[in-house]
Formats: C-alpha cells, structure tokens, sequence
C-alpha cells in the first residue's frame, strides 16, 4: 500500500472525526496512518533555534556534560537541514556538525575542526554510532521522517494518564542499529512519550521518556527534557532543551559549509 | 609585521566600529599548555638537547556584532626550554568579518585550511607552516589577507588578496628536527624586489554535488615553500637560507563518499619553484590521495575503528623538497566514542624506493571537563644519507601535552 492511499485513508478517517480503531484498516494500515497524522501535525514550523544540555552518567554515577545549540531549517518533501555548535566541553568549543538528512538515502555530513580550521566530509553509514559519547545514537536526533520505518499498531494503552497508541516501527533504512522501536504516542496531540529500542539481537536496548512538553506557534509540541537509558550498559544521557525560537528566519544559506565554518 | 599591524587597525578597526550598532556578545576563551618532548636518541649534531619543556599559552576573544558581523582575536605564544627559535609570538588570527546577505569579507589575519587527506597536506597555500610547534605541517602562522566570499547555488567563489609574507619558522641551533646546518630565517632571501611586502593573489572555486566535493584554485605570488641555499651567518659559520620564490599554482582537492568510504585526493601543478639542487625552477606536480574505511561499532562495542591508506607522489623524485615523494602511507584511527573523547591514531609512511618509514602514535583523551592529555610519538627508521629526513634520523620523539581549556 503506498503511502499517498494511506495519507488519503488517514485524512479522511482524521476528517471525518472517526477514531482509528474503525474496523476496516489493518494494524499495518493503523500504524502508518497515526505516523502520516503526527507528521502532518509537525510540518510547516519552516525553522527553529535551541539550546541543550546533555548530561552524561555512567552506572557509577559520574557525569560529563556538553552544552551544545542547534539549528534545524525545515526541507519539504525530504529530510531537514542541521547545524549542530558544541560550546562545552571546551575543547571541543566552535565545533560544528553540519547534516543534510534524508529519508531514505545517507545523509550528507561535514565536521567542522576549529583548532585545523578544517571541514571534513564523515561518511554517515554510521548511523548507530553514539552521538558525542552519549546514549544517543545519530539515528536518534535525526529528523523522524513517515518513510523512514515501516509501521504496525500494536494496542492502545493508557501512559502516565494519557490514552495512547503504541506503534511498532521497524528501520527502512540501511545501517540501524536497531531491529524495532516501540513508540508510545498520545491520542489527543501526537506527541511521543516513550520510545523502547530493540537490539540487533532484538533484546530491549535503551528507552527514552519525553518531558515537560510545551506547545509553540499554537501548533507545535516540543519537549523540555528527553531522557535515555541503556538497559545493557546503566548508562544514562539527560536532554534538556532550553531557548526555542520558532521561524527566525534561516534559510539554505545558514546551512552550508560557510556558515560550519564561522558556526557559534 | 609592525607595520602590517598599523596598516591592519588603520583598516579594520574602524570598519569594526562602523558596523557595530550594538555588540551582541563578548567572548574568551582559550587553552594553555604544558608539553614535555623526549627524545630516546643521542643527537647528531653540537647543541641540540635530549629533551625540552615548553608552556604556550591561545587566547581567543570574539565579539559578535548585530549583524552577525563579528571581531576574532587569537594571540599565541611559546616559550621553549630548549630552542630560543622555538620561543616565539604569532597573531594566529585578528580578524574582522562582514557577514552580507550576498557575500561574507574577512579582514585581518587568518588561517585557511583546504586539504582532504590525512597524513600530507598538499594544497594548503594560504598560510606559511609555523615548523618549530610541530613537524607533522599542521601548525599555521597566521595570514595577513583580505577574503571575499560568495556562496552561491552554483558554489562558493572565493578571492584572496595576500598583502603582507610571513616567513616560516625552523627550529634553531638548539632544536632537533632540523638539518645538519641551521636555517637561518634572519637572512631569508626574496625573489621579489617587494620582498615580503609582494601583493599575492588566489581564487577558489569549490561545490558540493551530492556525494561529491571538490575544490580548485589558482594561486600566484611569493611561494609558502622556500628553497634553500647555503651562506654563512654573522659568525662566519655555514648556514642554509631560505629563499622564497615567485610561483604559479593550480592546485585541486576532492572527496567522494560512498557508504563507509571516503575517498580523497589532492593534486598541485606548481609552476617556479626550485628544488633540492639549488634555485634552478623545475615546474612539478605533486599529489596524494587514498581512502579512509570506518569499521563502526566493532566487536559490538561503541568504538570506530578507521583504517586510511594514501599514496604520497611528487614528480621531482630525489630532487623534491620533501621526503614523500614517492611513499604509502597506512593509519589506523580508534575512535572509543566515550565521554572522553579518547582517540587513538597510529600511522606508518614508507618509502618505496627504499627502506626509509616514518612511524607516528597519536594518543588524546579528556580529563575531567576541562583538561586534556595528549601522547605523541614518532620514529624516523633507516634513512639512507640521500634521504630528505636523514639529518632527523635520530630526532625519534615522545611528546606529552597537558592542556587546560578556558
């Protein structure tokens, strides 16, 4: 089933006020139409700025911390643009990650090494590799896009008070680390709570819970903290997201290598 | 350079000024250090020591204008326990960029970096190598220059105006890594009348397609590579003089990625340099190119594992100033990706017509939030007396750098 029939199927269920639990669609079906709806609910926000802080535990409790800021420019029809900055640890302070993601194909990386002045092209296959050392995988922060998994309803569950649908998503993508993920998404405004990884192995890998979302632009949810534990490791990565501005006005210029270059 | 200065801030700084409507934000940061080099072997010639201590000290003070225009000071220092030469001062950057909507302007002093590959780079042309901080090239002085800047869907233009020559530096009487005879930078020679003041000129023209980037440019003016001859200093004693010649440069820089493979070549045709026989020009070309395979997530851990294999060419064989002329080179990088940032590179580079290899380790790692520790070691192995490197045949180093970042 291609995805324009489902996108139809979805808008007129979503249209015509019926709930998805209407007979007629498969968990397949189910699956892939609350992803075209929580799509359809993200797109247009055209661009945004925020600051994070992740903080790093290992089982024994010590702790690193990187402040880092992003930029995302919203590609209609394909995955966005990404300008990442890190400010700490100082270091690796001007350090600038810059990635054209795409639904499907590779996504196209350059590094930015401050101390060389050098722009370095990274093959980006590795998608399973953690992110500055932490319990996030590149695969993890890359913008979610619908072809980017195939979908299947599993069940509807109530989570931390909120009636949800939880969706089994498997990579379509080459390179994951993951054999599945099973998402825990709210029925009343598409926002994703939870997300348990599944190893290679298919053995629960990590699980990440969302917090302290906050709605922007009206439309948009966002969350304030993003928290990611390894079950295999005891590891741990707190995300904590902090200054978001919405539609400030970037375009494809503030996304190439120029702008990597004189990044802040 | 004094008088570069004067001209700089009579430039700069008051465009600076005029820009400015209200500063966005202040900034300083920066790093000192503590390094310790060892070197296991007895040296070669009078004066040189066997081991050295030396602090330096990069302070970095950004001021961001509301544009996003913005005033960059780098400073840098050593003081070296060893080699009087290798204590020196250079403005690494003192800059002014105008950000336009439809071009960027940089004025000031900079360092601009275009190589691809590993373990040589070839087309760098912009800056001259600051050779006492370390042997492997990567350490720049800064460029005194005026860059323009387009970036465009067709790809980014870039033009260079190069007013003012820093000569590069090479280690003392003291120093090891250096030839039999000093090099004496105090009487550096020129081609042109203009010396250092002689107006060199670049262009570059570099895109992105897809999987593919590339760059070329064109560079004309005082070569960044001096030649040498020999004389004598105050003292009567012979030295070598570096002499720094008018060339013509088309130089070339790709990268290719496929899946874990990244593929990369850099090439130069240079036209009115001379070469290891005196100042007769040779018109050459020279390039390197290989891959770098990254293993990720080997043995089910989180590590990378890259392996780089490059070839080093340059057609003036025997005659060419430098020792790669004719080499392959194997590196291995580890990439633990903990919390640390720990990093491994091992390398190895070998001759082909003969025995010679030049071997490296390059260990890193973070400590704690603010510190880092870095373990360099290189060993030059059976250099015969036609060698290149066959003065630093004994010049085998372990280098430890502990730096505190601010």
């Amino acid at each position: 089933m291609n995805i324009t029939k489902v996108l139809i199927v979805g808008l007129i269920l979503v249209g015509a006020g019926i709930p998805f639990s209407a007979a007629a669609m498969t968990p397949q079906e189910k699956g892939l139409a609350i992803a075209v709806e929580d799509d359809k609910r993200d797109n247009g926000f055209k661009d945004y700025k925020a600051d994070a802080i992740m903080i790093l535990k290992n089982r024994q409790g010590d702790e690193s911390t990187r402040y880092l800021r992003f930029k995302t420019l919203e590609v209609q029809g394909d995955g966005d643009k990404n300008l990442t900055v890190f400010d700490k640890p100082r270091d690796i302070k001007k350090t600038a990650f810059l990635s054209f993601t795409h639904s499907l194909d590779n996504d196209d990386q350059w590094l930015f090494l401050p101390a060389l002045k050098r722009v370095k092209r990274i093959s980006s296959s590795n998608k399973s590799g953690p992110f500055v050392g932490s319990e996030f995988a590149y695969e993890d922060i890359t913008s979610q896009e619908v072809k980017k998994y195939t979908y299947k309803w599993l069940r509807d569950e109530e989570y931390q008070g909120h009636k949800s649908f939880v969706v089994e998503q498997v990579p379509a993508y080459e390179n994951s680390g993951y054999t599945r993920r099973v998402v825990w998404i709210d029925q009343d405004e598409y926002r994703v709570l939870k997300v348990d990884f599944y190893d290679r192995k298919d053995s629960l890998l990590k699980t990440l819970t969302y917090d302290g979302y906050h709605k922007y632009l009206n439309q948009y949810w966002y969350p304030d903290e993003m928290y990611m534990v390894n079950h295999q490791t005891g590891k741990s990565t707190q995300l904590s997201w902090k200054n978001y501005t919405f539609q400030t006005g970037l375009t494809d210029k503030h996304f190439n290598k120029n702008s990597l270059k004189r990044a802040r | 350079m004094k008088r570069f200065l004067v001209t700089f801030f009579a430039l700069a700084v008051p465009l600076a000024l005029m820009g400015e409507r209200a500063a966005l934000g202040n900034e300083l940061s920066g790093y000192v250090e503590g390094e310790v080099r060892l070197y296991p072997e007895s040296p070669n010639f009078f004066g040189q020591r066997d081991q050295s201590a030396s602090f330096a000290i990069q302070p970095e003070y950004y001021h961001e204008l509301e544009n996003g225009s913005s005033f960059t000071f780098v400073p840098f220092f050593r003081l070296d326990s060893a080699d009087s030469e290798r204590t020196h001062f250079d403005v690494r950057e003192l800059t002014y960029l105008w950000l336009h909507d439809d071009f960027e302007l940089r004025l000031g002093v900079r360092k601009v970096f275009w190589g691809v590959t590993e373990v040589l780079h070839l087309v760098d042309i912009i800056n001259l190598t600051d050779l006492v901080e370390n042997f492997d090239e990567e350490q720049m002085l800064g460029q005194p220059m005026a860059n323009l800047s387009f970036a465009r869907d067709w790809g980014t233009l870039d033009l260079f105006v190069l007013p003012y020559f820093r000569e590069r530096t090479f280690p003392g009487n003291k120093g090891r890594l250096r030839f039999g005879l000093v090099v004496d930078t105090d009487q550096a020679q020129y081609e042109s009348s203009a010396e250092e003041w002689h107006t060199d000129w670049a262009a570059r023209y570099s895109h992105t397609l897809g999987d593919w980037d590339f760059g070329l440019y064109y560079f004309i003016g005082t070569s960044r590579d001096p030649s040498f001859t020999t004389g004598t200093d105050g003292a009567g004693n012979p030295v070598i003089l570096p002499v720094y010649q008018q060339i013509q440069q088309t130089g070339l820089d790709v990268s290719y990625v496929v899946g874990n493979w990244l593929w990369k070549l850099e090439a130069l045709y240079r036209k009115g340099q001379g070469d290891r026989r005196g100042l007769t020009r040779n018109d050459y070309v020279a390039a390197t190119g290989g891959f770098e395979y990254t293993f990720t997530g080997i043995f089910g851990s989180r590590m990378d594992l890259g392996v780089v294999a490059e070839y080093l060419f340059d057609d003036r064989k025997d005659f060419a100033l430098t020792p790669f002329e004719n080499d392959v080179a194997g590196a291995l990088r580890l990439a633990v990706n903990d919390a640390a940032s720990s990093e491994l590179l091992f390398g190895w580079v070998q001759d082909i017509d003969t025995d010679a290899r030049f071997l490296f380790l390059e260990a890193s790692r973070r400590l704690g939030d603010d510190w880092t520790l870095e373990l360099e070691i290189r060993t030059f192995l059976d250099q015969p007396p036609a060698d290149f490197l066959f003065a630093l045949r004994d010049d085998d180093l372990v280098q430890l750098v502990l730096q505190y970042h601010f």
